[in-house]
């Protein structure tokens, strides 16, 4: 398996999107902000598309709109609370925007033959289809992600459990959340430009909602959730690896969602059989 | 699609009533008018009554699972409104299992998340073990408004008045149970299990408008007028009417927008409720 090129790179790409998504997962579930990330995720769809349609660079397009559509998220939302209606707002023009520019690029022929393809790949990724350079991108971006996220780790762990005990410190918890907005924004660029959009929600929501409900202690929770995520990533192109009809990606959010759901239920088990014992 | 409507398009002239007669002179548009106008006072009600519960994740959740089933009945080969309406149920089941815990927030927003990921994993799964919806992609998550049949309007209508129905009869609980759970369920609101019928019904509405919106885009309809309303007034059965009002109007007027121009109606409907959203925002 490790002998083929493309799952040399793929194994790579993941494994950093992986961590990346599992660390500031964390945080993510933490702060109730899941719908944020996936959010985000199809503003950087739309970055994309828009890019395409007017010619520019691709990546160029997802980065900017996405870490701008992270700032302007918490920029917008409630002082006190992860605002989703105003998510569900923006989210929502979004996509109209989206649509508007998948015709633009559509109807100019720039992208003639693959029409909406372009879309799908982006939304859905294909992470069997990954160059080197790709691959050194995503590893720079992951580095950079984790390592903002490690600076700003204690602040925003305090202002995510207690805003205003935190703000009384001294705490600038409003340019707290911003920053972390468009870091999320910079995962969510950097895994979309990796493996796309659907990839990100799962590895976003899942392996951090197992490691909440498996331990309360913030670092021990932050190392599981990038486990769980990096697992997944191992185990789902494992999978599409021997069978090849399976999408990775789809192998990927099933592994996650499987330990997610099994973090859901077994503890609860082992309790009963204990009671029971 | 548009562009198929460019052999009969004469565009726009200086006589809005000559404009507003050519807009109703096709079946075509007829058939969207009357689709979008029972959508928009549909997704108006339900929509009210999901930003105030604020389950807007939740209801972007079920616009995912909307697609899951349309590809899922392509794949089994039965008829796609079973698909829709299957999997949308199982899809609110699913987050009504995810709500009821009554843990944290942070809980529900992971639950949320991962339902919507695995939704659209098995969707994307579906679409790519049945090569043959592949093209139709784009239009399962963006949906046409054109080409709509008389039939999808007389179903389209049924679902609605059924949905409406069930949100009118139990407005008063639901109200009660979405802005204080505590005190409702103290009153002996059966609070749970209204909100999975919300769910269900939110899910219903969903898998219907998914059809002729797109999943995508269900969202610009639920979510925006319902939210300018909440900004505008705190009164719940004026609100739920602008609700209504505002989906309308956007509606009405992206329809015609797309009609006498190229672009694609989703764009028009979704950035002109944003527009009065975000003037909402700036006025109140």
């Amino acid at each position: 398996m490790l002998a083929q090129e493309f799952m040399r790179n793929a194994l790579i790409a993941g494994s950093v999107v992986g961590i990346a998504c599992g660390l500031v997962g964390w945080f993510v579930v933490l702060r109730a902000q899941v719908f944020a990330g996936d959010a985000l995720s199809h503003v950087a769809f739309t970055g994309a598309l828009a890019a395409a349609a007017f010619g520019v660079d691709l990546k160029a397009g997802l980065f900017l709109a996405t870490i701008l559509g992270g700032v302007l998220m918490g920029a917008l939302g409630d002082r006190t609370r992860a605002d989703d209606v105003v998510i569900g707002t923006l989210f929502a023009w979004t996509l109209g925007l989206g649509v508007l520019f998948l015709s633009i690029f559509t109807t100019n022929g720039s992208g003639s033959g693959d029409n909406g393809a372009a879309g799908v790949r982006v939304l859905f990724g294909s992470i069997f289809g990954l160059s080197a350079a790709d691959v050194r991108m995503s590893v720079i971006l992951a580095a950079v992600a984790v390592v903002a996220l490690a600076a700003m780790a204690r602040p925003l762990l305090f202002a995510s459990l207690d805003r205003s005990v935190a703000a009384a410190q001294g705490v600038p918890v409003r340019a707290v959340g911003l920053v972390f907005l468009g870091l999320v924004g910079l995962v969510a660029a950097q895994a979309t430009q990796a493996v796309g959009a659907l990839l990100l929600l799962g590895l976003l929501a899942a392996p951090a909602g197992a490691a909440h409900r498996l331990t309360t202690r913030p670092w021990a929770g932050v190392g599981l959730s990038a486990l769980f995520a990096l697992g997944s990533v191992w185990l789902g192109l494992s999978l599409a690896y021997v069978f090849p009809t399976l999408p990775p990606s789809t192998m990927v959010i099933s592994a996650a969602v499987g330990i997610y759901a099994a973090a859901m239920t077994l503890p609860g088990l082992a309790r009963l059989t204990r009671v029971k014992a | 699609m548009l562009t198929s409507t460019s052999s009969v398009f004469t565009g726009l002239s200086w006589n809005p009533a000559h404009d507003v007669h050519e807009l109703f002179t096709f079946p075509f548009m007829v058939h969207a008018l009357a689709a979008g106008t029972i959508v928009a006072v549909m997704a108006g009600v339900v929509g009210w009554f999901m930003v105030l519960r604020r389950q807007t994740f939740a209801g972007h959740t079920l616009s995912v699972t909307a697609f899951t089933g349309a590809s899922a009945a392509g794949l089994a080969g039965v008829p796609v409104l079973v698909g829709y309406f299957g999997v949308c149920g199982l899809g609110a089941v699913a987050l009504a299992a995810a709500a009821g815990t009554r843990r944290a927030l942070s809980s529900e927003s992971a639950a949320t998340g991962s339902i919507g990921a695995l939704a659209l994993a098995l969707g994307f799964l579906f679409v790519s073990l049945y090569h043959g919806v592949l093209n139709g992609l784009d239009s399962l998550l963006f949906g046409t408004f054109l080409g709509i049949t008389s039939g999808q309007v007389q179903v389209l209508l049924v679902v609605a008045a059924v949905a409406v129905a069930l949100v009118a009869v139990a407005a008063r609980p639901l109200l009660y149970a979405s802005v204080d759970p505590d005190v409702a369920r103290a009153a002996g609101v059966r609070v749970r299990l209204l909100g999975l019928a919300f769910l269900l019904v939110l899910g219903l509405s969903v898998a219907e408008t998914s059809q002729i919106t797109g999943a995508l885009l269900v969202f610009a309809l639920l979510v925006t007028p319902a939210a300018t309303a909440q900004r505008l007034t705190t009164r719940p059965l004026f609100g739920v009417v602008l609700s209504v009002a505002l989906a309308l109007l956007v509606t009405w007027l992206g329809l015609a927008l797309a009609y006498f121009s190229i672009y694609p109606v989703g764009f028009y409907i979704t950035s002109l409720s944003f527009a009065v959203y975000v003037l909402a925002r700036v006025l109140a």
